[in-house]
């Protein structure tokens, strides 16, 4: 139970019950589709990119509370960074939940992304909690195609 | 070690019995269903993707290997006999469990997916050309779907939809309106995996053939809750999974009517298939061994064949009662979860229950359902068309097998509420 209250932390569940930045950003000059196969998840990413700062970012989607609320708590951190900060975090986040189970995480410069760390416990829901994470750096590439977790 | 069929023979006033059914007695058979997952007892229910093995079926895969394995129908020593008569005892055995006309009937292959694919192919690319018409459903799973619309696109022939109505059952009117002289071939599934909707399979065989279109039947969800008569259906072909029969994976059956078997062409070229091979020209083998190239799963077949002894043991009819009241009192216990709701509630049907919560994803009580050792598929089944048809992404899903209890669905309960406290 306590992994549980772990991977569903309170603010987790308040980013799946009220995402931020839920929406469609019209003016989006980067945008890409994510999808997970194996579930039937889809996010659809859109990114207001000036000269190599987000300005603005946002998503639309069904997912579970897990792919819900990384996205949520993304688009939170990623507004007004530069797109090679994102890149950075996208890498930190991705090796925060990938960790092994049962090892002190490193939380170090994880800021509000540090909720996720009870992900590494359950390696079945990595892609779920990295489903959006793929989706911005594919939008950021400009890659306007699916990006698939298989 | 004793089965659950010596078991029942056993004199004297069994514990847990009803109607002569002592699920107990019959769990003691399964030696996965002893095991505790994450310190809890395992509570599996999810045998519409794979059954759990009774200990007959597992003995009988290591006794194979142990004392039986040589390849079959072409040596001349003592294992290659014994090992030919275990693969063509299985064949037997099919045949008289779906009530064949003979074993030329009964082609071994890997599972229901390639039992379809081979039909596609072999029957599909003889009969089916441009502007053909081939009639499936709403409910099909992937594998009933996919090898017809790949059909469809070398041909040009068109694929066509029974629809389904709110309860998940057929609309039998609609599928009247879709035969007509373009329609080539009916495959329809008898129990939907995804719904639990038992189909009325005989109607629907016999509505086609008076149009003289044959039916193809997957019965992968329909061999382990129900009698199969093929004869009594009329069904042309019919495909099935060994390992959701509680036999081993790997190997599976399709039977078809001999004088269609006898037109089609070879599914795939290789060993067994053949009577002679020169360079010039190659003769077929006779049936069903023209449709089994290359060494097949003999084991898998050999673990087949027991796990169907093991079903006639108990008993379709017992199976089938015991199921029923299982289905009731799951279906009673998720009732009383307000914010749930069941996809799927058809007249007829088998202990499969699908279900969506509001505002929590099914990946989500997946998770935490197995935090308390409970097993349930969370995700489209492979039917993502039924799921588009009822406008959700997912689904849950709890199967039910004969080896499950009432207990196992009041913990199934309990442990939703906890999910809905958890999520909140």
């Amino acid at each position: 139970m306590d992994d549980l209250r772990e991977l569903y932390q309170q603010v987790i569940l308040d980013h799946n019950k009220n995402p931020k930045n839920f929406r469609k950003i019209e003016a989006a000059n980067r945008s890409a589709e994510g999808y997970n196969p194996l579930c039937g998840d889809r996010i659809d990413l859109y990114l207001h990119v000036e000269g190599d700062v987000i300005k603005d970012i946002s998503f639309e989607g069904a997912g579970c509370a897990i792919s819900k609320s990384s996205a949520s708590v993304m688009t939170t951190v990623l507004k007004g960074k530069s797109t090679a900060e994102a890149e950075q975090l996208f890498k930190k986040f991705q090796k925060l939940i990938t960790s092994a189970p049962g090892a002190e995480p490193d939380l170090q410069d994880m800021g509000k992304l540090a909720i996720f760390c009870g992900v590494r416990e359950f390696p079945l829901r990595v892609k779920c909690a990295g489903l959006a994470w793929h989706t911005m750096a594919a939008a950021l590439k400009n890659e306007n195609t699916t990006v698939s977790t298989e | 070690m004793k089965t659950a069929v010596d078991n029942l023979r056993v004199t004297g006033p069994p514990t847990h019995s009803v109607n002569g059914f002592d699920v107990e007695r019959i769990r003691e058979d399964f030696p996965i269903l002893r095991q505790k997952v994450r310190g809890k007892p395992l509570v599996f229910l999810d045998s519409a993707a794979t059954s759990q093995k009774p200990q007959v079926v597992i003995d009988a895969l290591s006794n194979y290997y142990e004392a039986e394995n040589a390849n079959i129908h072409r040596g001349v020593y003592y294992l290659s006999e014994v090992a030919t008569n275990a693969y063509e005892g299985t064949r037997q055995k099919i045949k008289e469990f779906i009530n064949a006309n003979s074993i030329k009937e009964i082609i071994f292959v890997r599972g229901t997916t390639e039992g379809i694919n081979l039909v596609a192919s072999s029957y599909g690319r003889k009969n089916v050309k441009a502007g053909d018409e081939i009639v499936i459903s709403a409910m099909e799973h992937h594998s009933n779907i996919v090898p017809w619309q790949m059909l469809c696109e070398e041909t040009g022939a068109k694929l066509r939809v029974i629809p389904i109505n709110d309860d998940g059952e057929l609309i039998l009117e609609e599928y009247q309106k879709l035969l007509n002289k373009r329609t080539k071939l009916v495959a329809i599934v008898q129990i939907s995996n995804s719904l639990g909707t038992i189909n009325p399979i005989k109607r629907i065989v016999d509505i086609a053939h008076d149009s003289n279109v044959p039916v193809l039947v997957d019965g992968a969800q329909a061999m382990p809750h129900a009698k199969v008569d093929v004869k009594k259906l009329d069904c042309d072909f019919f495909v099935f999974s060994g390992h959701k029969v509680f036999g081993p994976t790997g190997v599976g059956a399709l039977y078809a009517k001999e004088a269609l078997l006898e037109k089609m062409a070879p599914y795939q070229g290789g060993g067994d298939m053949i009577k002679s091979v020169t360079f010039e020209k190659t003769l077929y083998n006779d049936l069903p061994y023209r449709f089994e190239a290359g060494t097949p799963n003999i084991a898998g077949a050999v673990g087949l064949g027991k796990a169907l002894d093991y079903v006639a043991g108990i008993g379709y009819e017992k199976i089938a009662a015991y199921e029923k009241e299982l289905l009731r009192h799951a279906t009673e216990a998720l009732s009383t979860i307000k914010p749930l709701r069941i996809i799927g509630t058809a007249k007829e049907k088998a202990a499969v229950i699908s279900f969506v919560i509001d505002g929590i994803h099914p990946h989500d009580v997946g998770t935490i359902l197995d935090r308390d050792g409970i097993a349930i598929r969370t995700g489209h089944h492979c039917t993502q068309p039924v799921m588009a048809r009822f406008n959700v992404p997912a689904t849950s899903r709890a199967s039910l097998a004969f080896y499950n209890t009432k207990a196992e669905a009041d913990l199934l309960a309990k442990g939703l509420h906890n999910v809905i406290k958890l999520m909140s």
